[in-house]
């Protein structure tokens, strides 16, 4: 199955059946899928006018406690950032995919990760985060599809997945979970939607304008509140071949895959080369960086952008060691003979 | 002692914050009117746009959702889609149906989206000031048309029923004015049509409202009545631009 | 046992396609399997690869930089690719289409007019199947056997009716290196 189609495919399995989309590159087999299975199972596939648009129905479907998504590539999702920002405030769980492609601009449409910066500071005006979850194999597209929508749903803010265009393209096996959530379950036990009073309750508003400043400071705050439980309890990252290593290499997505290979030809040679891959972007895992530091002399970012995620990784480990690049933009993937060479280099430094 | 006149059960018990003489009282209350006679309070959703009537989920009983800036339509169309056999009405102005939101406007009207649209044209922005709207007419002035609209530079006024009535979805399209007793009433009969037609499954409904600002305008309130009729409505022609069910185009299939 | 095949060639030619049903293979096999197709903005003409990987342990990087089979359908993929196979690798190429010879002498290269055959079949588009059936009977990398299945399976619905004649671009392609190997 293709990255793509396993995220449209896990979408469905955990009851989502409202998908708002504007076709791009690379991501548009999500849009392809969901147009031919929603219809057969009851779901609103709808190819709206514009990404503003599309962002804006997911907007209104999370407003009556359906699981809504959307999904785009970098210069779709500037568009998207208003719909996002209004999300964030009015605080609606919302599911948005961005398979990223190079920029800025009309850019390219090969696989990047120069969204990283927009996605984890906030993809949009005012002061909010998005969670982020940044899979690294077809298998966790769609795990992490599911892991956004209940992440979204429990901290009441939307999450978007980020993945570059090689996840998206590529396809590997995936087991998908046998038992599918109910779409109406999913609406259930959500005091706050807009559904109709019902002449039962009084009205429910759905809202992000505050305009007395002491109550919208009141409504950041708790918003922060939040956003710091969702960091202690909900941070996620991989650990490879950490227990000695010396150098740790620092990855998302493809790269970290690359890199998994540089590291074991490395080992082969002796190097003693381990890997954290973040899986949450935010909140970013912070912790095992900087108890890395303690261990390591070295940390190497390996990212398709000029090195957004370094700056991340030296605030973690709060520059103890030094952090080097390993990088490439524009489309271009650096290979594993590259990392490798990048990860010698270091480790000659320290002989 | 008989009680002749009342605030409609749709309407919230708050004080609006409109200006004095503004038609947007009138217009909300027509619309809680609509919801009171077909009953569907408790399964409505209401959608406030960005502009003078922003605040209008304050005002509104049934469920409200803020949109942002001329998105109210799509806003609607997510509502819809996700349920079905809930009435989702948006309410917006000038600036955000005809301008920012035209895209929005027209993609809806041309899907047939089941929702009933009240669009205020008042031809000005109220709520930042009183600058050029897509609807002001030629040679008026506001702030940013300090010298009246010139049509060589700042292009014609917009007329949005006749815009969507060359599109085959819509079910009903029609123009009503707020500035005298009569109009009201026929404006009261319009927008009760619109919300019949949802709930009867007839697809978009937009009833345009020629509406006033005397504020910014720099008119008293009667005056700004008298310029509706003088100098609006002549440009704005008032009228049925379509009704499928009347047509009985409906019944025919 | 790791494999990494890259498909190259003409957008249209089936390159895509014939890279799934080899990771299918793999998959219906067991295997751990990993397929990345180039994409770009040509649908059909431009240059198309994919890339695949069949391996007993898990795939690390889907991208494949040296090649352990290499199959090409064009010159301007020979040129590309040739330089990037391993040591010891192998190198497939439609000799009807790629008339000038392989310049490598540490790689294997096997030559099969894959288009003229198929022209011969009846369908110039079953070219791809004839030379996966070549590299599977050549190199065992998925059983012979596991073919029928992985090809039904990859097949969309729209062109089920072509699988018996794909079946037999494939069984064309094994009966050449059989042939060759007597």
């Amino acid at each position: 199955m293709k990255g793509n189609e396993a995220i449209a495919e896990a979408a469905i399995r955990c009851g989502c059946r409202h998908y708002f989309g504007y076709p791009i590159t690379p991501q548009t087999e999500i849009a392809a899928y969901m147009a031919k299975r929603m219809p057969k199972i009851g779901g609103t596939f709808l190819q709206a006018e514009s990404e503003i648009a599309a962002i804006n129905m997911v907007y209104g479907a999370a407003c009556t406690g359906r699981r809504a998504m959307t999904s785009s590539s970098s210069p779709g999702i500037s568009l998207k950032a208003e719909g996002i920002s209004y999300l964030a405030g009015a605080d609606l769980p919302a599911l948005i995919v961005n398979v990223q492609r190079g920029g800025p601009g009309l850019g390219g449409i090969q696989p990047s990760q120069s969204d990283y910066f927009f996605a984890t500071r906030g993809p949009g005006h005012g002061d909010f985060h998005v969670i982020v979850l940044a899979p690294a194999s077809v298998q966790e597209m769609a795990d992490l599809t599911r892991c956004a929508f209940e992440l979204a749903e429990k901290y009441r803010m939307p999450a978007m997945l980020l993945a570059d265009g090689t996840m998206g393209q590529m396809m590997e096996p995936v087991v998908l979970p046998e038992e599918a959530v109910d779409p109406d379950d999913v609406m259930k036990g959500k005091t706050w939607t807009t559904t109709g009073t019902g002449m039962k309750r009084p009205h429910n508003i759905v809202n992000s304008l505050y305009l007395k400043p002491d109550e919208l400071e009141k409504t950041n705050l708790e918003r922060f509140k939040r956003y710091e439980r969702l960091a202690a309890e909900e941070t996620r990252w991989e650990e490879y071949m950490m227990d000695d290593a010396e150098i740790c290499v620092v990855s998302v997505g493809i790269t970290a895959r690359v890199s998994k290979n540089a590291i074991v030809e490395c080992r082969r040679r002796g190097v003693k080369v381990g890997m954290i891959r973040p899986i949450t972007l935010y909140p970013f895992p912070s912790a095992p960086i900087e108890a890395a530091a303690a261990k390591v002399r070295c940390f190497l970012t390996v990212e398709l952008n000029m090195g957004q995620m370094s700056e991340d990784v030296a605030l973690a480990e709060k520059c103890a060691r030094p952090v080097r690049k390993c990088n490439r933009v524009g489309g271009m993937i650096p290979s594993a003979d590259e990392v490798a060479a990048a990860i010698d280099r270091i480790a000659k430094e320290g002989r | 002692m008989a009680v002749i006149f009342s605030k409609p059960k749709a309407l919230m018990d708050a004080t609006l914050h409109y200006c004095p003489g503004c038609t947007h009282g009138i217009v909300h209350r027509l619309v809680a009117e609509a919801v009171d006679a077909l009953g569907i309070e408790g399964r409505t959703i209401g959608i406030a746009p960005v502009g003078c009537s922003v605040m209008a989920y304050d005002y509104f009983a049934c469920d409200m959702i803020e949109a942002s800036h001329g998105r109210a339509p799509a806003v609607a169309t997510g509502v819809k889609r996700s349920l079905p056999d809930r009435v989702v009405f948006t309410y917006q102005g000038d600036g955000d149906l005809a301008s920012i939101g035209l895209c929005e406007t027209v993609s809806a009207a041309c899907r047939g989206e089941n929702i009933t649209v009240i669009f205020i044209n008042n031809a000005i922005y109220g709520m930042t000031g009183g600058q050029m709207a897509p609807t002001s007419l030629v040679g008026q002035v506001t702030q940013t048309s300090p010298y009246g609209r010139d049509a060589k530079t700042q292009g014609m006024p917009i007329r949005i029923c006749e815009l969507l009535a060359s599109l085959d979805a819509p079910a009903y399209l029609a123009r009503v004015a707020v500035n005298s007793v009569a109009n009201v009433r026929k404006a009261g009969k319009a927008v009760l049509t619109a919300f019949r037609n949802q709930v009867e499954g007839r697809g978009f409904s937009l009833v345009e409202v020629i509406s006033t600002c005397p504020t910014n305008w720099g008119l008293t309130p009667e005056n700004a009545c008298r310029w509706v009729e003088e100098k609006m409505i002549p440009f704005y022609p008032l009228g049925v631009y379509r009704d499928k069910a009347a047509d009985g185009k409906e019944a025919a299939k | 046992m790791t494999t990494r095949t890259i498909m190259a060639g003409f957008g249209g030619q089936g390159l895509l396609f014939s890279g799934k049903v080899l990771a299918y293979a793999g998959l219906l096999e067991g295997k751990e399997l990993s397929w990345l197709p180039s994409y770009g903005p040509e649908m059909r003409g431009g240059t198309c690869n994919c890339s695949v990987i069949i391996s007993d342990e898990p795939v690390g990087s889907p991208i494949v930089t040296h090649p352990d089979i290499l199959m090409v359908m064009n010159e301007p993929s020979l040129d590309k690719f040739e330089p990037a196979v391993a040591p010891g690798g192998f190198i497939f190429v439609d000799s009807s289409l790629v008339t000038r010879g392989v310049s490598r002498t540490d790689v294997q290269t096997v030559g099969i007019p894959a288009t003229r055959m198929a022209r011969e079949m009846g369908a110039v588009s079953l070219a791809n199947m004839i030379l996966l059936g070549a590299i599977v009977a050549k190199l065992g990398c998925v059983r012979t056997d596991t073919m029928p299945a992985a090809l039904k399976h990859t097949i969309s619905a729209r062109k089920a009716d072509l699988l018996d004649l794909n079946l037999k671009a494939v069984e064309t392609g094994m009966r050449f290196i059989k042939g060759e190997q007597t």
